[in-house]
Order: C-alpha cells, then structure tokens, then sequence
C-alpha cells in the first residue's frame, strides 16, 4: 500500500511540474513568434530562468520523495526486500515492555596442589568464600540480568547468583536516574561499590579466574552492600567523575550494620582521557570507612570477632591500547591497584569473649597485563602481592599474626572466546599465600552469555 | 581528602561551563558528524567517538567519549544495535538528560531508511546479526539524503533560534548531493552486475543501489573471524563462478582479502566505508566519489 502510494506521489510530482515548465514547451516554435519577445538574448536568459526552474522542481521532487521514505520506513513494517519477517512484522505487543534478560554461565575445573580448606593469607583476617575455591570440576555463579528503563526518569537492574551450593543470591538490585541533568546520577539499592577499578566489574568480565590478593583480603573479593551513591561528571574534556556513597555495612570490611545501618561512607574519583589515537587511560583514587560491629571473619574453622573502623585507601591505573583504536584485532590492556587498610578497634580471635585492642595496617598491590595478540586469543600476566604490620604478643598466632610472611602469587592466563559471548580460560598460578607453602593452581573455566548484548564499561 | 574532592567538583564545575554557543553533536560514527556539520555549518560542533579506522561495532566505552557525550546537545548514531557494545554504557555514565533515548537530543539514522537484510530468524548461532537488520546504511548515498532530511528537522528543533539556516543548509546541501548522486551512478553503470565477494556483510545498501551481486562473504557469519577452511571454500566457489572483486571496509584487517586475492586473481578493493577511510575520503562527496572511484578502477 505504501509503496503504492510512494509510486504514485512520485509519479505526480514528476508528472506536474513537466507540463507547467517543460523545456520542450518553452523552446517550442510558438514561442519564437511570440512579438512580445525581443531579440536571441532574452531567448537565452529565458532559458536558463527555465533551467533553474527545472532545477528546483526536480530538487522539490526529490525531498518529497525523501520525505515518503521517512513516513514509509519509520512505519514497523518491514521492508520488501525480506520476503519472511516474522521478526519484524509479528511482534506479540503484550511482553514488549519486558526487561532485557542476560545469563551468565560460569564454571571450573580447579586443580591445586594444596588442600583449599588450610587455605589463609597469613595477617589477615578473611570474609567469606575468598579461598581458590573447590577442587575439581565446580560450577561457578550463575548470573541472571535483568534491566531496563522503568520510565523516563529512572533505569533499574537486578542480578540474581545462583550458586554452587543451590542457593540464590540478590547480588545486585538499584534504580537509578536517567535525567537528573547536569551530570549528576543517583542510585539507590544493592549494588557493587565505586571503588578502585576492578571492584564494580562483574565476574564474567574479569580478566582472570579470581580476583587479586589485595581484593580477596581488603574487600573479600568485591565490596557490595546495601546504599545509595551520588555521582557527577565534570563538563570537561578531560573525563573527571566524582562519585560518593553511603552503605549500610553489612559486608565486608565492614559488618554487622553498624550505626543504625548507615555508618559505612566511602568517596572516589576518575580521570581519563585519551593519548592519540591508539591509548586510553583512567586514573581512579577512592577512600572507603567502614564501621563494623562485630564483624565475623572466619580462621581455623572458628568465627573471629572485630569492632571498629577500617579505613581503606586505593589507587588505580588503566591503561589500554590497539592500533588505531581499534581492539577487534589486536590490543593490549595494562592494570594495576594500590590499596592500604587502617583498622582500629577491638578483635576477639575465636569470638571468646576476650576482645584485644587491636590497631594495624595491612596493604597490597597487583599488576596485570592482558594482550590480544590475534582475534580471539588473549594471553595475560599477573603478579600481586600483601604486606601488613606486625602484631602485639596478645594477638600472636591469630590471623592477623602474619608470621614474618608477605604472601605474593604469579599468574599466566590463556583464553580463547570464540565470539564475544563464549570464553574459555587456561590460568595457573604460583600461590605463596601460605606460609613455607607453595600452592600450585590450575584452572580451566568457561564463561557463557547468553541473551542481551550487554555493553561494557573501560 | 573529602573538602578537596568538593572544592575540586566547585573549580570544575564553573570551569568547564560553555564558552561558546554552538551545538554540540556527539555522532557515533564519523558520516553523521560530516553530515551534521553540512547540516549545521559554523553553528554545529561536531565530534566522531569513532574514527574509519575502527569497527563500530567493537568500541571501548573510554572516558574521553564519556565525557565528550557528557557535554553534547545531541547524539547522532546509527542505531539497528551497531552501538550496542558501547553506548549504551556512555549514556548511563555520561548522565546527560539532554541525549537520553526517547528525548529529542537522541537521534538514531537507521529510523529513517528501508532497512535491509533483517532476520527472519534470531539466534547468536547465526553471529553477529542485528534484529533491526543490516545497520551499515551510510554505504547507499540515498540513505543519507533520507537521513540528512530528518536530522536537519531535528537540528531546527533542539536549536529553534537557528532553525532556518539549517533549512537553508539543507536546501544546498540536497540540491548539490542529487546532482552528485546523478554523477555518481552514471560512472558507476558499467558496474551493474559485478559479482563481489565482501569482507564483513557492510554493503548491502551500496550493492542495491549499484546494483552489484554479492555473492560471497570472507567471515562465515557476520562479526566472526574467517577461518582457512571457509576462505579455501570461497575460493574453490569463486573458481566455479569468478567474482569481479572482493570489498572490504578501511577498517577490515586485509590478510583474509589479500589471500583470496593472490589465490583468486582479483583484485582486493579497500573501500572507505565512511569519512576518512581513505586520504581522499575527506567528507561525504569525497567518500563517494573515492567508492566509485575505487570501484571502477577494477574495470581496466
């Protein structure tokens, strides 16, 4: 029908200026015995009057012609030139408006040379499941997301972990503004805190199959929490965002929502820009302040006991670079985080009911490169290391007694993704988390997305 | 470390507030930042977040787009998903109400033309394919007409005080693109019919309007890497029924291209694809003259 009509407005429009100013007509024999025109010379500029006429009509055709396309085409209906569209044409309307779904598949094949059980980082106190995880084969999270614009006003995404062990986890769920203006963006709910750079990146999108040492001690992998956050970015050139956040501090570092579940604050800020066209970089620092009351930690098989603040400071570099910015064949991404802990307040190694006073620092870095050397295949090296201060005689032997030990790890990766929904990953690591102990670690693991093309974040 | 970062937010603020008045047009790939400025002469400023030399459909969300889309009037992309790998993440972080999906200051060209090639069928099995159909239409210079007529609209509307002179521009604009089109399928004529063999599935909408015959494709399913077996398979069809050239895009790498070539015996055409794809690429009449230009220098 509408290609009907389009034929016969173009067939009008074509059809009716040629006979009110044709060519033909205008140089026509009537015309030269016309007494009222005077010599050759009028002839020609009448000539050329009627050329830009017909310049003009076939220009006006045109852009009605433009403007039928633009009515036709923003019309659903699907073009001619795909005899089948039942995509297009038969959309059920009824679940339009549905969220836009992603799953994550997520599992291992571990092999280490050291029973994970014993597994401690020696002057630390470790939150929950941050080991290298079970031997063998072992499914990992499986990550369902969920997002979409609520309305104008407001996004909102939940992510659901099932785990290992059949039970769910609401590892996400927040709103946030979409038009609040001026660069400024609330969010409120659950959600992956803004610190450092690898805290807010969801495990599929890790470079390797475990987090950094410093992540696992300081933030027991990722610090999530229940909170809203305030951002804004800067109307400049440069990429400067600044971003603050309140938390309940019912995660580690923090626990046991201290201060009516309002008493963990944390504030960081981004610079990043680009170098030519082949270099990208992003500077972050972030500051975190947890309080916890009696924050659970686990050491030996029994419950440790700390109340009090840990203050933590972070810096993070990244830099990624691909030949004419263009990363689809070859590119080349360096990393590296700085985090150092001041915590003060009181532990009770083994929840005895003998808290000590307590008062250290404990600190850490790592620095990795990944480098897509082909299509498809990406190598990486890592290397990650932790220090912490001594403890007094009271708290020797507990987990935060580090024993005269800096626990450090080297790490190679090889993966292959087949497409930018599939990957499979070969790591080893060299782990000296353990005193006198050297653990070797073997992982093979696949990451499948299935569902919405989710976009990336630097 | 907390009245810094204040103090710091307060300099920024009033620092990087707009020095001059010109619209502001963050355009996702580098033909609708040289279409918008056409459109919008000295009053437009636009920026490309992607240059010729990169796929758009595989970006890093940097913070230098972050903030450029930050400070934009108006985004001006492609749409049909070819962005969909990054700027979605943009818009969320760069949290400019002005360039939100469904305002006015968002602005998608693939609304505006007959798309082609749109699935009967969804499903990652068949790569990289978008639902909305092939979103490479810049490669038909109809097509940009259709979308230089409505982004010229929408510029009249986000910035009403100059709404004339884009309506003025655009008159020029359309009057000298009509007569370059003519030009432009006149040289090409002798091409109708060529059988191509293609890269990446980027030309459909050139093919239509020259009338070339795609009748292979270097990557096995759109977006995936072409394997030995699949280029040895397209050479032993091209030895059946001998193609007239194999295209690729300024950005495709040329390995895959340039084996077929050597194997097949013909020649490999690098095609500009958009503005600054190639050195005489400069802007949109530059981008197809130097495409038909290309093309027919395969005739010889």
């Amino acid at each position: 029908m509408q290609r009907k009509l389009l034929a016969l407005g173009v067939a009008l429009a074509l059809s009716t200026p040629a006979h009110a100013q044709s060519p033909e007509v205008a140089t026509g024999p009537s015309l030269d015995r016309d007494p009222r025109l005077g010599p050759i010379g009028d002839v020609v500029e009448l000539r050329e009057e009627i050329k830009r006429m017909k310049q003009e009509y076939e220009n006006r055709i045109r852009v009605l012609e433009e403007r039928l396309q633009s009515v036709e085409s923003s019309k659903p209906a699907a073009p001619a030139t795909v005899p089948a569209t039942t995509v297009a044409s038969s959309k059920p309307t009824s679940n339009a408006f549905n969220p836009v779904i992603s799953l994550i598949l997520d599992g291992k094949l571990a092999g280490l040379s050291k029973d994970p059980a014993t597994y401690a980082l020696p002057g630390f106190a470790l939150g929950a499941e941050t080991g290298p995880g079970d031997k063998g084969f072992r499914l990992g999270e499986s990550e369902l997301v969920m997002s979409a614009n609520v309305d104008d006003k407001f996004y909102g995404q939940f992510t659901a972990a099932l785990t290992a062990e059949n039970t769910t986890e609401v590892e996400e769920a927040f709103f946030e503004t979409l038009d609040l203006g001026k660069g400024f963006t609330v969010r409120g709910g659950r959600f992956l805190s803004g610190v450092g750079y690898l805290n807010s990146v969801h495990a599929h999108a890790w470079d390797f199959a475990d987090q950094p040492l410093v992540y696992r001690a300081l933030l027991a992998n990722q610090y999530k929490d229940d909170g809203a956050q305030l951002r804004w970015v800067a109307p400049t050139d440069l990429f400067m965002e600044f971003g603050a956040e309140v938390f309940r501090g019912g995660n580690f570092p923090a626990g046991g929502a201290a201060e009516n579940g309002k008493g963990t604050h944390a504030v960081f800020a981004r610079f990043g820009g680009d170098v030519g066209t082949d270099s990208a970089w992003r500077v972050g620092l972030s500051r975190l302040k947890a309080k916890s009351a009696r924050r659970s930690t686990t050491h030996n098989s029994a419950t440790d006991l700390f109340t009090g603040t840990s203050e933590l400071t972070g810096v993070d570099f990244v830099w990624k670079w691909a030949p004419n910015g263009n990363p689809k064949e070859r590119n080349l991404k360096l990393q590296a985080e700085y985090f150092t802990r001041d915590e003060d307040g009181t532990f009770d190694p083994a929840s005895a009911g003998t808290p000590f006073a307590y008062r250290g620092k404990q600190k850490g870095w790592y620095a990795q490169t990944v480098y897509q050397f082909m299509p498809r295949w990406r190598v990486g090296l890592r290397f990650d290391k932790l220090t912490s201060d001594a403890v007094n005689a009271a708290l020797a032997g507990t987990a935060l007694d580090n024993q005269g030990h800096s626990p450090k790890r080297r790490s190679l990766m090889l993966d292959y993704s087949n497409s930018e929904f599939s990957r499979l990953r070969f790591q080893v690591n060299r782990d000296e988390s353990r005193l006198n102990e050297k653990d070797t670690q073997l992982y093979l693991q696949y990451i499948m997305s299935l569902g919405a093309h989710g976009a990336h974040s630097f | 470390m907390k009245k810094l970062l204040i103090t710091l937010v307060l300099v920024c603020g009033f620092a990087g507030a707009p020095a001059h008045a010109a619209l502001r047009v963050f355009a996702c790939e580098p033909e609708w930042a040289a279409l918008a400025q056409e459109l919008g002469g000295d009053r437009v400023s636009a920026f490309s977040a992607t240059t010729a030399k990169q796929d758009p459909h595989h970006i890093e969300a940097r913070p230098s787009l972050i903030a450029k889309l930050r400070q934009a009037n108006i985004a001006v992309c492609t749409g049909a998903e070819l962005e969909a790998g990054w700027l979605p993440a943009l818009l969320r972080s760069a949290a400019n109400a002005s360039v939100q999906p469904g305002t006015r200051g968002y602005f998608e060209a693939s609304h505006y033309v007959s798309m082609l090639e749109v699935p009967a069928r969804l499903d990652r099995a068949e790569g990289d394919i978008h639902a909305a159909g092939n979103p490479h239409i810049q490669t038909d210079p109809r097509n940009i007409a259709r979308v230089a007529a409505a982004l010229a609209q929408r510029l009249a509307e986000i910035d009403p005080a100059q709404a004339s002179h884009y309506r003025a521009r655009h008159r020029d604009f359309s009057a000298r693109w009509s007569v370059a089109i003519q030009r432009w399928e006149k040289q090409a004529a002798p091409l109708r019919n060529a059988a191509v063999v293609v890269q990446h599935k980027g030309f459909p909408y050139l093919e239509r309007w020259l009338g070339l015959r795609q009748v292979a494709a270097l990557e096995p399913k759109p977006g995936v890497e072409s394997t030995s077996a699949h280029l040895s398979s397209v050479l032993a069809q091209l030895q059946r029924e001998p193609a007239r050239m194999i295209l690729r895009a300024a950005y495709s790498d040329d390995r895959a291209s340039n084996w077929l070539s050597e194997r097949a015996g013909i020649p490999a055409v690098v095609l500009p694809f958009t503005v600054g794809g190639t050195e005489q690429a400069k802007d949109l009449f530059g981008l197809f003259d130097d495409t038909v230009q290309r093309l027919r220098g395969t005739l010889k």
